[in-house]
């Protein structure tokens, strides 16, 4: 099991009952968090997390631009697909885009129940905090979305110890 | 019109601030209304709506003492409504801390190109 790093957890609230709030500092000016969002070949470094390997990322980074990030899970070893549409770019500053997950039940379509993600830069003393904003037109939608980066049996001893202390702050 | 509350209804009762507030200070210990109006400074029937719909969703108990109704923090229903979003925030986490690394190697890199540049 791992220290808490340095830089902190991401936080992540509901504040809405279709949306999700993400948010993390960074030590790093903002230029250089914008390049780590949006250069493939950066962005195939981190967006896996400990969970798998990257095996597509596609960026057209203007207005009307698509986006696809594939990864093949390590647990299962099952492709996990996402899509989306640049809505608009601020450089440096924001980015609005569509975000679809691929692997919804039969009989839904991906682009219909894709969620608009805006994404925040700010800085302050060289260092840059990241907002995204994740909004779904519905509840379920929302609700399926967090249930999507669920990996069954990863981490549980972990959870069960959080458990002993339940923290709301 | 009743329906049995989700893991998700709870969770956004919960999302609330000022619900947050009222959780944090029942997790001390049972109290009565009066207690959390006078912690929170807001209004008797703001604080009772706020308790209603924690209530509803199941994170809190109350019961019925002489005149008084003191309320409780049901932790087993809170359980599920944590861990819920924790993975997803752990999927974030786990992305953040290599961002991170990502980031410190772009600065080595911009550090170098300035000292190649002199």
């Amino acid at each position: 099991m791992t220290m808490m790093a340095s830089s902190g957890k991401a936080t992540v609230t509901l504040p809405a009952p279709n949306q999700i709030l993400i948010t993390r500092e960074f030590d790093a000016p903002k230029d250089l968090v914008y390049r780590a969002w949006t250069e493939p070949e950066l962005v195939r470094q981190w967006w896996c997390g400990e969970r798998g390997e990257m095996t597509l990322c596609e960026i057209d980074l203007r207005v009307g631009g698509m986006w696809r990030y594939v990864m093949i899970a390590s647990s299962g070893g099952f492709e996990v697909a996402f899509h989306g549409e640049y809505k608009e770019i601020v450089e440096n500053e924001r980015i609005v885009s569509t975000e679809a997950y691929e692997g919804l039940p039969e009989g839904m379509d991906p682009d219909e129940e894709a969620s608009l993600n805006t994404a925040t830069l700010t800085e302050v003393d060289g260092r840059t905090t990241l907002t995204t904003l994740v909004e779904h037109r519905t509840q379920e939608g929302r609700d399926m979305h967090i249930n999507s980066g669920m990996e069954g049996g990863m981490n549980e001893a972990m959870d069960r110890l959080e458990r002993v202390a339940i923290s709301l702050a | 019109m009743a329906r049995a509350a989700t893991t998700a209804d709870a969770f956004n009762a919960v999302a609330e601030p000022r619900r947050r507030q009222i959780l944090d200070l029942l997790a001390d210990g049972e109290r009565p209304v009066n207690d959390l109006v006078r912690e929170t400074g807001l209004g008797q029937p703001q604080v009772s709506k706020h308790l209603r719909v924690l209530r509803e969703v199941g994170v809190v108990d109350v019961r019925e003492e002489g005149r008084q109704r003191l309320y409780r923090v049901n932790a087993e229903a809170l359980k599920p409504i944590h861990d819920w979003v924790k993975d997803y925030e752990r999927l974030w986490t786990e992305r953040f801390e290599r961002l991170d690394s990502v980031l410190e190697d772009l600065k080595d890199k911009e550090q170098g190109d300035d000292d190649d540049g002199k």
